[in-house]
C-alpha cells in the first residue's frame, strides 16, 4: 500500500517540501533547505495513526522537532494493517500520508524495538525532550465466566489478528466446522468478525486476507451467526454503515425479531441523528416485508446472522469430554434507565445457545508499559489531561491508550491533533525544558546492539511492503502479507 | 516512486452522485498529477473564468481562505489541488470511508445541494459536530451557484479549551 502515492499525498509532500523538510533529493528540496537543526528531539511510541498523526501534526507545525517512531514490530501502522478489515482496502487509504510522513528528513522509524523491554522509559526520557506514548490498546477485556479459557472460544483481537497476519497470531487456526457461531458484543469488530465468517469467498479472495484464513473461511460449514448484546437495541455500539453492510450481504439473510423492536418507535423522537438513523435501518429490516432485490437475496440465502439483545453472558459450557465449547449459557437481563446510559440488569432468567465457536467481541484494553509511567487499570488508560500524562512532565500519550479502545481513525486523528498541540504549547511557554541538547535515537543505536535488537529502517519496510505486494499480484490479490517476524527480518536486512 | 493502483472502483467515487457534472475519473486525475503534473497545471490555467467559482473557507482557527475551484469538482479535489491547509482533510481521499472532508454550509446553498446518498449520509453520522447542514466535501461537486460561497470546517475537537493559539509556535505551511 504504502509502494503507490496519489495525488493527495503529492500534495501533503508538496506542502511539506515547501518548508524544507523531505528526505528525498528533489531539486524543490535542495533549494529551501536552509533550515535550523532540530533542537527539540521528541520520540514516539507505537506507529499506529495515534503515532503517524502526532508525528505528522508536530512535524508541520515546528521545524525544529526531530521525531523518532519506535514501533514493536518489524511493519509499521498498528491496526491499519492488522484491525480494519481485509475488505475495507479504502480505509487504508490514510498510510498513503502516513507513509510521506516517515519520508520526512526529520522522521525517523524503528521498527522491531519494544519500548519497556528493548528500551526502558527511564533510557527513552534521557533520549528525548519529549516522550508521546501511542501504543494502543494490546490486550483484551475478559468475559470472567467459566469456560473462557476452552478450546474453540477467541477473543476477538486474536481473530482479527488470525485473519489480518499479525505475526502473534498466525497460528490460531479456528475451527470453523460448526454451523453455529456466536459473537458477544455488538461493536464494529464484532460486526467485522461475522462479516469476514459470511462474506462470499469470491469477494474475500480479491481482498487482503492472509491466505490461510482464506482457505479456513472457504471450508468453513458457519451457517449461523448469533451477535449477543447485554443491552437493547437501542445501544448497539456499532454503526450504520457496517449494519448496512450486514444487511446488504450476498448469499445471507438477516434475521431481527420484531418484537426486540415493539415500543421503540417512540423513543426515537429524541434521539441524535446517527442513532436514530441506525435504529430505524434495525426496525426496517425487523418490521417490514423485505422487497425486491432483498426479498430475492433472503429467501435464496444459505446463511444467517441475527442480533440477540438483553443476554449477558455467565458460562461457556463445554463437550461432554470438556475438551471444546459446545454452547453458551446467558442470563436474561432488562433495560434500568434509558438511551446510551441504560444498564443491564439480572432478571433471574437463563438461557443456552449451542455453537461450536464463540468469538469475544467486548472490547480491546490498553496495558501498562513500563512502572515508570502511571496507569489507571479501572480505566485501562494512561491518566492525563488532553494528552498530557498525569504528573509527568515531558511524557505525553495519544490514541487508544490516551482514550480508551474506542473511537475510529477520525477520532484517533483529533485526540493526536490535540496532544500535537499540548506538545507545541509546552515548548512554546518553557515548560517543556528545550534548553539543554539531547542526543535522541544516536544515545540508543549502541544500547540496541549490545542487546541484539536490529531494528528496521522503514526503507527496510518498504522492502517487504514491496514483496508483499508481488506475492499479492501472483494471485490477484493486493497484498499477500508475510506472518512470520524472522522472515520480515531477514528481508528488511537484505 | 513507484506506483500501484487501487481498484479502480475504489478511486471512481469522487463525484458520481452529480449528474450534471462528469464523474470524475480519480485514477485520470491521479496520472495527471503524478508524471505530468505540470501539463495538469497549465491546462488548468487556460480554463476559462466561468468554468470556475470562488469558494471561500473558514478553517478550524476561524481564517477565511478564498480560493476558486473548476465547475464538476468537488470540494474535496478544491483542498487538494490548491493545497489548502486544512489539517487531515480527506484521509480517506474521497472514498466514504472516513468522514474527515466534513464541511458546514450556509441555508440556502445547503438546501440547493443534490441530496445526500444512504451512503454518505452513514458517513457523515459519524462526524464532529454533525450539523443540520453537514456535508461530505468529497461528494461535494462544484456548481455556478455555489459561486462566492462559504463552508467552514468543523472544529475537530470537542473541547474548546483545546484550540489553543499555536501562532507562535507554527511556521504556517
Ligand atoms: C478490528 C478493528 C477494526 C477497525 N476498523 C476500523 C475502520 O474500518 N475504520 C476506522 O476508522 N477505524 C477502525 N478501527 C479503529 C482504529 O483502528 C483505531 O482508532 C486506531 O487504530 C487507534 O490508533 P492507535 O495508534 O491508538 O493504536 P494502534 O493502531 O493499535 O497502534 C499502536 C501501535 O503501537 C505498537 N506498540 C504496542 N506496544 C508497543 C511497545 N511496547 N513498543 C513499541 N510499539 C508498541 C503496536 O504494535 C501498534 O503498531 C478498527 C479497530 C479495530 C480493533
Ligand atoms: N468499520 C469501522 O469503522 C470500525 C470497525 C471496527 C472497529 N471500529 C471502532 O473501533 C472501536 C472498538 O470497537 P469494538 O467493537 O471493539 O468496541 P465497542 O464499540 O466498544 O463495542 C463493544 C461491545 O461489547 C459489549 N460489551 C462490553 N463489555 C461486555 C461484557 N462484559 N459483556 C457483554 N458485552 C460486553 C458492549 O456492550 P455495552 O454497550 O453494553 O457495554 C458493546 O456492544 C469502536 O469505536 C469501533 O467503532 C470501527
Ligand atoms: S474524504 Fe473520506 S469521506 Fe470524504
Amino acid at each position: 500500500m504504502s509502494a503507490y502515492c496519489s495525488r493527495w499525498t503529492l500534495r501533503f509532500l508538496n506542502r511539506l517540501c515547501v518548508s524544507g523538510l523531505a528526505k528525498t533529493n528533489n531539486k524543490h528540496v535542495q533549494h529551501f533547505s536552509s533550515q535550523t537543526s532540530p533542537s527539540v528531539q521528541v520520540c514516539i511510541v507505537g506507529s499506529g495513526p495515534a503515532g503517524f498523526y502526532t508525528a505528522q501534526h508536530l512535524l508541520k507545525s515546528h521545524k525544529g522537532i526531530h521525531v523518532d517512531i519506535f514501533e514493536k514490530l518489524p511493519v509499521p501502522f498498528g491496526l491499519v494493517r492488522f484491525g480494519v478489515a481485509p475488505d475495507h482496502p479504502e480505509v487504508k487509504n490514510v498510510i498513503n500520508t502516513f507513509t510521506q510522513t516517515a519520508h520526512l528528513e526529520r522522521c525517523e522509524f524503528f521498527g522491531n524495538v519494544t519500548i519497556g523491554s528493548d528500551i526502558t522509559m527511564e533510557e527513552l526520557k534521557m533520549a528525548y525532550h519529549a516522550v508521546i506514548l501511542c501504543y494502543g490498546a494490546e490486550g483484551s477485556r475478559s468475559l470472567g465466566v467459566p469456560g473462557e479459557k476452552l478450546s474453540g472460544v477467541y477473543s476477538a483481537k486474536d481473530f482479527v489478528g488470525w485473519y489480518n497476519g499479525l505475526p502473534a497470531n498466525k497460528d490460531l487456526n479456528p475451527d470453523l466446522s460448526s454451523d453455529a457461531v456466536v459473537i458477544l458484543g455488538q461493536g464494529n469488530v464484532a460486526l467485522d468478525v461475522a462479516r469476514i465468517l459470511l462474506s462470499p469467498v469470491e469477494l474475500l479472495k480479491k481482498t487482503d486476507i492472509t491466505q490461510a484464513s482464506l482457505d479456513s473461511v472457504a471450508a468453513s460449514k458457519i451457517k449461523r451467526v448469533v451477535i449477543v448484546g447485554r443491552r437493547g437495541p437501542l445501544q448497539v455500539a456499532c454503526t450504520i454503515k457496517e449494519l448496512r453492510e450486514m444487511v446488504n450481504l450476498p448469499g445471507t439473510k438477516p434475521v431481527l425479531d420484531r418484537r426486540d423492536f415493539e415500543g421503540i418507535k417512540d423513543a426515537l423522537k429524541d434521539i441524535a441523528r446517527p442513532r436514530k438513523r441506525l435504529t430505524e435501518l434495525l426496525m426496517k429490516v425487523a418490521m417490514e416485508e423485505p422487497s425486491g432485490r432483498d426479498a430475492e437475496r433472503w429467501a435464496a440465502a444459505s446463511q444467517e446472522w441475527s442480533l440477540r439483545f438483553l443476554r449477558s453472558p455467565i458460562k461457556i459450557l463445554p463437550t461432554a469430554d470438556g475438551k471444546k465449547v459446545a454452547g453458551i449459557r446467558f442470563a436474561v437481563t432488562t433495560l434500568e434507565g434509558s438511551g446510551e446510559n441504560a444498564k443491564a440488569v439480572l432478571t433471574g432468567q437463563e438461557e443456552e445457545v449451542s455453537c461450536g465457536l464463540i468469538v469475544s467481541s467486548i472490547g480491546y484494553k490498553s496495558l501498562p508499559i513500563d512502572d515508570g509511567v502511571p496507569f489507571d487499570e479501572t480505566q485501562g488508560v494512561i491518566p492525563n489531561d488532553m494528552g498530557r500524562v498525569c504528573q509527568t512532565p515531558g511524557l505525553y500519550c495519544s490514541g487508544w491508550v490516551k482514550r480508551g479502545p474506542t473511537g475510529v481513525i477520525a477520532t484517533t486523528m483529533n485526540d493526536s491533533f490535540e496532544t500535537a498541540r499540548c506538545v507545541l504549547e509546552d515548548i512554546d511557554s518553557r515548560v517543556l525544558d528545550c534548553s539543554m541538547a539531547k542526543p535522541g535515537h544516536h544515545a540508543l543505536r549502541g544500547l540496541l546492539e549490545k542487546r541484539g535488537v536490529t531494528p528496521v529502517s522503514f526503507s527496510g519496510w518498504e522492502k517487504i511492503d514491496a514483496l508483499e505486494v508481488t506475492r499479492g499480484d501472483e494471485i490477484g490479490k493486493p497484498r499477500e502479507k508475510l506472518l512470520d517476524v524472522q522472515e520480515m527480518l531477514q528481508l528488511a536486512r537484505a | 516512486m513507484t506506483a500501484r493502483f487501487l481498484p479502480v472502483t475504489q478511486r471512481l467515487i469522487t463525484c458520481t452522485r452529480s449528474v450534471l457534472s462528469a464523474p470524475i475519473l480519480v485514477r485520470e486525475r491521479w496520472l495527471l498529477n503524478n508524471g505530468r503534473h505540470r501539463l495538469f497545471s497549465s491546462m488548468t490555467g487556460m480554463l476559462r473564468s466561468e468554468d470556475k467559482v470562488i469558494v471561500n473557507f473558514i478553517n478550524r482557527d476561524g481564517e477565511k481562505i478564498t480560493t476558486e475551484g473548476k465547475i464538476g469538482d468537488s470540494l474535496l479535489d478544491v483542498v487538494v489541488e490548491k493545497n489548502l491547509d486544512i489539517d487531515g482533510f480527506g484521509a480517506c481521499e474521497g472514498t466514504l470511508a472516513c468522514s474527515t472532508c466534513h464541511l458546514i454550509f450556509d441555508d440556502d446553498i445547503f438546501k440547493q445541494l443534490d441530496s445526500a446518498t444512504d451512503e454518505e449520509l452513514d458517513m457523515l453520522d459519524l462526524a464532529y459536530g454533525l450539523t443540520d447542514t453537514s456535508r461530505l466535501g468529497c461528494q461535494i461537486c462544484l456548481k455556478k451557484f455555489m459561486n462566492d460561497m462559504t463552508v467552514k470546517v468543523p472544529e475537530g475537537v470537542s473541547d474548546v479549551r483545546q484550540a489553543a493559539d499555536m501562532s507562535k509556535t507554527t511556521s504556517g505551511i
